[in-house]
């Protein structure tokens, strides 16, 4: 049986509310920190708990907060990042609109921990709904003393403030995220410094995942050797799944680390298989800025080992025959797909989504996207493809902030996997202008209804 | 001080330098080009991607080579680092692919476009672009718009370097002038489209490395290399009042900032001296402006040209045998 950490009480009928959230042991961690550990006992255990940034970069939180500069008289900034605009990731929006004090009573933990008294939770624009849920739970959170000056009488005092975003994707980039929380135009800033030094207005900050922090709360009230006991290797604790696609069972399902990628697809306490009994044909693992794989390298590795739901295995391989854990967006495709058409769609996004500050990237994604709508078109030529390879290649590395490789990944590991495909297209262009985006949409549709 | 290599060639550096500033302090022979970096401007430097460099050893305490490319002009350069430019095939490929990116949208208007011959966008394609296009698509093109009777943006032309938002936000009134919208879609527009009025806005001309923004005052006057450049100055009382006037014939056509070998302007001048002082009685001539050889600006000039003697068919047969 698969335990539990962030959705044990997700199910609980009024979990939204603070006294049936407290009813259920909620926060206790917030208890347990300022009742009887120091700030640095609180780092520690999530040290220990070997606990990965569930925001997509996997960097190990408790390392993170180690590296926070101290300087006297200096405030320091606790900021959730709730911008989740990854398409294929809804689990930060699942978490906080079904059981939002999860998040509350990890941002006090934590903000204790990093000895901050005011701390943001920067929430994208569209989940305004989003935004009156945690409110309210804030409000509550005061009411009943857990927030405010002095909570439970520790004379720890803490402000939360939740900031809704403008529409940008590039605003979940953690120092455009700053950028726009300071009232600024959200172009990613220059690194170094990082936020750690020089964060939110000047100040050290540290920028982490709603359901990274969210996990603190477990890791406090059981101490971060249970968090480590789940998982394998350094893939810790559990991860929430955001699973969408042809699949019979699509939404957002708690795992722990570790899990094979086919029981995940298959059984029926996840994804439940493929729609209407169709074969897989391919998986983007982790939102869609991650390397597209076909179905024989995301079930096993090259070398024929289980692929894992860890940040390991699904690397293995590198991105030859790999991908990454990303942020959990697991998008499914059954054999009817197209790789070309779906990627025609994310690097349309990419080319939308692009701040514009650095030339690869506000320049490369619209010629990628260009290049495959031109192929989508039946206009294509086999140098069309190898181009745009070339072009992505330029792009990648070569930007201020990761989303330029974000743009880039998607479309080099789709000719690396799927050229053949691609080759079609070219060939018979007439063939494959039936199959189209909005087809796919109708099949999901009469096959759920 | 600090020992930086950088193609081979050492130099020696205060601490905090940025590799840039190392490799300007060699010389133009390993100083990647710039387009967006400006080092009287805070915060330039880091968008355009053109001054990417390999560090293939990261300092004497830690030679680790850098993993990725990285921009010169916002890296600071560690004791005993080692950067290759030129000398780099990675360089010189990224170089490529960030140039193809910066024309990828621009128009091809070269021909009637003010900036053409003092243009860094033309210079950076000579040398580092690629002899054919690969792109037929539809350029990019903005809606106009007007942004005052001394200055003209043609925003169609704009390499969104930010030179002239920091300019705005340096020397003139904060936040009149900035980037509108997102991705290659984003634009440089001033606050609901008014014009800037400041004393010293015309710098923007001058930092523009592209023909986005140009001196309205000089609009078709004439091609820069038909004009010839003269130091001089007067008493000004907002600024330094050094400039370079740019004659054809007996006529001041335009005034600019005086630009170094980086094509960066040595000081700001203010408005009065670049759009009100157009005769030469305003000023004192110091000289003919030292241009680079390289440069189209000196094509047909006269600094060490001489006269030549007029040939007559008996000055063929006196040639020697
Ligand atoms: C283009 C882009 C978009 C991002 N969007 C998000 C996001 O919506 N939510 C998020 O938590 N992290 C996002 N990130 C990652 C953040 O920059 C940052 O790494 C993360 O918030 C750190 O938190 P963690 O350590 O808890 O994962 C994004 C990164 C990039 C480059
Ligand atoms: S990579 Fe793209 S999104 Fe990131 S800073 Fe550069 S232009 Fe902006
Ligand atoms: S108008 Fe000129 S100076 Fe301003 S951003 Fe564009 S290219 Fe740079
Ligand atoms: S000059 Fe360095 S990035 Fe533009």
């Amino acid at each position: 049986m698969q335990r539990k950490l962030l959705f044990e009480h997700i199910d609980t009928e009024g979990i939204q509310t603070f006294d049936v959230y407290r009813s259920k042991g909620g926060y206790s961690s917030v208890e347990k920190a300022l009742k009887t550990m120091s700030p640095d006992e609180v780092v520690e255990e999530v040290k220990r708990s070997g606990l990965r940034g569930r925001g997509g970069a996997g960097f190990p939180t408790g390392m993170k907060w180690g590296f926070l500069a101290k300087p006297e008289g200096v405030p320091r900034y606790l900021v959730c990042n709730a911008d989740e605009s990854e398409p294929g990731t809804f689990k930060d929006r699942y978490l906080m609109e079904h059981i939002p004090h999860l998040l509350i009573e990890g941002m006090i933990t934590s903000s204790y921990a990093l000895g901050a008294n005011t701390s943001y939770i920067y929430v994208r624009g569209e989940f305004f709904y989003v935004i009156r849920i945690l409110e309210r739970a804030i409000e509550e959170a005061y009411k009943n003393g857990w927030l405010g000056k002095n909570i439970q009488g520790s004379g720890f005092d803490h402000d939360i403030y939740v900031h809704p975003g403008a529409g940008a994707y590039i605003c979940g980039e953690e120092t455009a995220l700053l950028e726009s929380l300071e009232g600024k135009r959200g172009n990613p800033r220059i690194k170094p410094p990082f936020p750690a030094v020089k964060g939110l207005y000047g100040c050290p900050t540290v920028v982490n995942n709603v359901e990274t922090i969210a996990a603190v709360c477990s890791i406090v009230n059981d101490g971060g050797a249970a968090y480590a006991d789940i998982g394998v290797g350094r893939s810790t604790g559990t991860k929430l799944i955001s699973a969408s696609g042809h699949i019979n069972k699509p939404g957002v399902y708690e795992i722990e680390l570790g899990l094979p990628v086919e029981e995940f697809i298959y059984s029926d306490a996840f994804c439940g298989g493929i729609l209407n009994g169709k074969a897989l044909k391919a998986v983007v693992a982790g939102g869609s800025s991650v390397p597209i794989l076909p179905a024989e390298l995301i079930l096993k590795t090259a070398e024929g080992e289980p692929r894992l739901m860890s940040y390991e295995s699904l690397a293995d391989g590198g991105f030859a025959t790999g991908t990454m854990l990303g942020s959990g967006g697991f998008i499914v495709m059954d054999e009817s797909a197209s790789v070309v058409h779906n990627l025609y769609t994310f690097t349309r996004f990419y080319h939308h989504e692009s701040c514009g500050q650095c030339s690869p990237c506000r320049e490369g994604t619209g010629w990628m996207e260009k290049i495959l709508h031109k192929i989508l078109e039946g206009n294509g030529t086999m140098e069309d493809i190898d181009l745009l390879w070339d072009v992505q290649s330029k792009i990648e590395g070569n930007t201020i902030c990761p989303l330029g490789d974000a743009a880039a990944w998607p479309v080099a590991s789709a000719i690396r996997h799927f050229r053949h495909e691609f080759e079609e297209y070219v060939k018979h262009p007439a063939r494959h202008q039936q199959i189209n985006f909005y087809d796919h949409c109708h099949n999901l549709a009469s096959a759920t209804t | 001080m600090f020992k930086v290599t950088i193609d081979g060639i050492e130099v020696e550096i205060p601490e905090g330098s940025t590799i840039l500033e190392a490799a300007r302090k060699i010389g133009p022979e390993v100083a990647p080009p710039t387009m967006c970096y400006y080092s009287s401007l805070e915060t330039s430097g880091g968008y355009c991607r053109t001054c990417l460099v390999e560090v293939t050893k990261g300092s004497e305490k830690d030679p680790r080579p850098m993993p990725k490319l990285v921009p010169a002009c916002r890296t600071q350069a560690m004791d005993g680092m080692v950067v290759t430019n030129e000398l780099s095939a990675r360089v010189k490929e990224a170089r490529a692919g960030v140039t193809e990116f910066l024309l990828f949208n621009h128009p091809l208007d070269c021909p009637v476009c003010d900036q053409a011959g003092e243009c860094h966008l033309q210079d950076l394609s000579y040398e580092h672009g690629k002899y054919k296009t690969r792109t037929d698509f539809e350029r990019r093109t903005f809606e106009k718009i007007d942004i005052g009777d001394k200055i003209s943006l043609h925003m169609n032309r704009c390499i969104l370097c930010y030179r002239c938002v920091k300019v705005a936000d340096q020397l003139t009134d904060n936040r009149v002038h900035g980037v509108l919208n997102r991705g290659d879609h984003a634009e440089i527009s001033t606050y609901i489209k008014e014009a800037i009025d400041n004393d010293f806005s015309g710098n923007m001309i001058d930092v523009c490395p592209v023909g986005a923004l140009t001196d309205r005052t000089f609009r078709f006057k004439s091609r820069v290399w038909f004009t010839k450049p003269m130091d001089a100055h007067r008493d000004c009382e907002k600024c330094s009042g050094k400039v370079v006037l740019w004659y054809k014939g007996d006529d001041v056509l335009r005034v600019t900032g005086r630009k170094d070998t980086w094509g960066e302007v040595e000081e700001f001048i203010c408005n009065t001296c670049r759009f009100d002082k157009k005769k030469t009685s305003d000023w004192t001539i110091e000289g003919v402006r030292d241009i680079s050889r390289h440069s189209v600006i000196s094509a047909n000039k006269y600094k060490k040209l001489v006269k030549p003697n007029e040939f007559t068919l008996n000055d063929i047969k006196a040639l020697p045998e």
